[in-house]
């Protein structure tokens, strides 16, 4: 089994067989990962070359060790010690890559299109590891993959997510990526940060936290980004956690059994409080596990693709 | 023309006579543990503990070996293998492996299935046990254990079809 493209670009186009293959395939390297030895020889003799233009911790990182544990070789172009500097332009430093003989390029931009551009332009498969404000894929599906696995399915489940939806490209990806399984999706947020036009896209939309939390399954809580403050778009951070902020006092309007994830890297005391991203409830180190295991499962499937 | 091969009786005979094979060759069960690979071999791997179980009057361990990564045609097919599940009930670590297939045809695949269970552990050894050998190998491997050695051409299909995929015991030629 394959998927049906050479790339990665969003959930957007992505068929719910795709889906569901890449979750069904990511459990199985699951597996890989819990043993001693967490490397399996199935893309020997590949070449994965992570290209960000945007700052990455987790997702590299991930990236790297996901290709590494299919024996791919990796290469890290970290974009402030490149040709960019002198003036390259994207589609020519990425032609530069394939031409070395990248089977995998994993791009990060911040321009939202990114990756579909090189997509179209490149004869290796693109995985998009996030561009501008449009799409982040692999978390979504590493979400997916975390809600299936705790949940055992995702159809009917009311998820909350709350805080930046219009700048955020994991609520993106996730509000496709769910709405197409059928879960039934709500929007929490400052009005400056989830306008109503994201209903057109399936969801309800929520200014009040209480009532949006209400009755929920899984509670999504995104970040704040600082460089959005002084910005208009909220007064200030203790504001915001004042209204939107997860509190294990808000969490009781959910469901008992509620489920907490967040994408990381976590500002504390300003979407989400400590006691309750360290709770019971929360998911958060483990989104981060299964996030190794569905990227492998993403490279695995798109090696097979037909050109 | 299909033609049967091996119909239920046969079946449940060739997997007593291979049970009885297995506890003389390795003096008992103590350290046995059965991995069915993938998905055929599953099936035979648990039918194979049942007998041994109950000829020895104890449980025998059942794992499940997924070889889709470790396979050779990776790099040659258009399609991936799927890949499923792996689970070892036990730590493979000096027990004494026994894998077990549907069929034995070229041998690749239990070529893949040795580098997988060798990733997991370093079992004191390794044996195979098939319930068809088909022949026509590509590789230098053998199997101890057969439920039964049919001749085949090339261009012929050998299809074992299993009660627990809710169809009848059957070994068919096609």
């Amino acid at each position: 089994m394959s998927l049906r493209s050479k790339d990665l670009t969003g959930l957007k186009d992505l068929s719910t067989d795709d889906i569901n293959l890449i979750i069904e395939t990511a459990a199985g390297f699951k597996d890989v990962l819990g043993r001693d030895i967490k490397k399996v020889p199935a893309l020997r003799g590949r070449t994965t070359v992570n290209l960000f233009y945007e700052p990455s911790t987790r997702t590299r990182t991930s990236f790297e060790l996901a290709a590494k544990r299919l024996s791919t070789d990796v290469i890290n172009v970290s974009v402030s010690t490149s040709s960019v500097v002198k003036g390259e332009t994207l589609k020519d430093t990425a032609r530069t890559i394939e031409a070395l003989g990248a089977d995998f390029i994993v791009v990060r931009h911040a321009c939202s299109g990114a990756a579909h551009f090189l997509a179209d332009n490149l004869g290796s498969s693109v995985i998009n590891a996030g561009d501008g404000t449009n799409e982040h894929p692999t978390q979504a599906l590493l979400d997916i993959f975390t809600i299936k696995e705790k949940k055992g399915s995702v159809a009917g489940l009311k998820v909350a997510i709350v805080g930046d939806i219009l700048h955020s490209r994991v609520a993106k990806s996730n509000i496709y990526g769910l709405t197409k399984l059928g879960a039934e999706i709500k929007l929490i947020g400052p009005p400056t940060l989830v306008p109503l036009c994201f209903g057109d896209l399936g969801p309800s939309v929520y200014y009040d936290m209480d009532e949006g939390l209400k009755d929920a399954d899984i509670v999504m809580t995104l970040r704040i980004q600082s460089e959005r403050q002084g910005k208009g778009f909220f007064p200030s951070t203790d504001e915001y956690f004042k209204n939107w902020g997860l509190t294990s006092k808000r969490l009781l309007k959910a469901k008992e059994d509620v489920m907490v994830m967040h994408p990381g890297p976590m500002n504390r005391g300003v979407e989400i409080s400590s006691d309750v991203a360290d709770g019971e409830r929360s998911v958060i180190l483990e989104q981060v596990t299964n996030g190794l295991a569905v990227r492998m499962a993403v490279l695995y499937l798109l090696s097979g693709a037909k050109q | 023309m299909p033609k049967v091969l091996l119909d239920k009786k046969d079946i449940e005979r060739a997997i007593t006579r291979m049970s009885h094979e297995i506890i003389e060759k390795n003096k008992g069960v103590s350290s046995i543990l059965l991995a069915g690979i993938q998905r055929g071999g599953v099936h035979i791997a648990r039918r194979l503990a049942s007998k041994l179980g109950l000829i020895e009057g104890t449980e025998i361990p059942v794992g499940i070996l997924d070889i889709a990564l470790y396979r050779d045609d990776i790099n040659v097919r258009k399609e991936q293998p799927v890949v499923r599940r792996t689970h070892m009930p036990a730590e493979i670590h000096g027990l004494k492996v026994v894998l077990v297939d549907d069929v034995l045809f070229t041998g690749r695949s239990i070529r893949a299935a040795m580098d997988a269970i060798m990733d997991l552990g370093r079992p004191s050894a390794v044996q195979l046990a098939v319930l068809v050998d088909r022949g026509h190998r590509e590789l230098p491997i053998k199997a101890d254990f057969v439920g039964k050695n049919i001749p085949t051409s090339l261009d012929e299909t050998v299809r074992v079809q299993l009660s627990e995929d809710g169809l009848e015991d059957m070994v068919v030629l096609e």
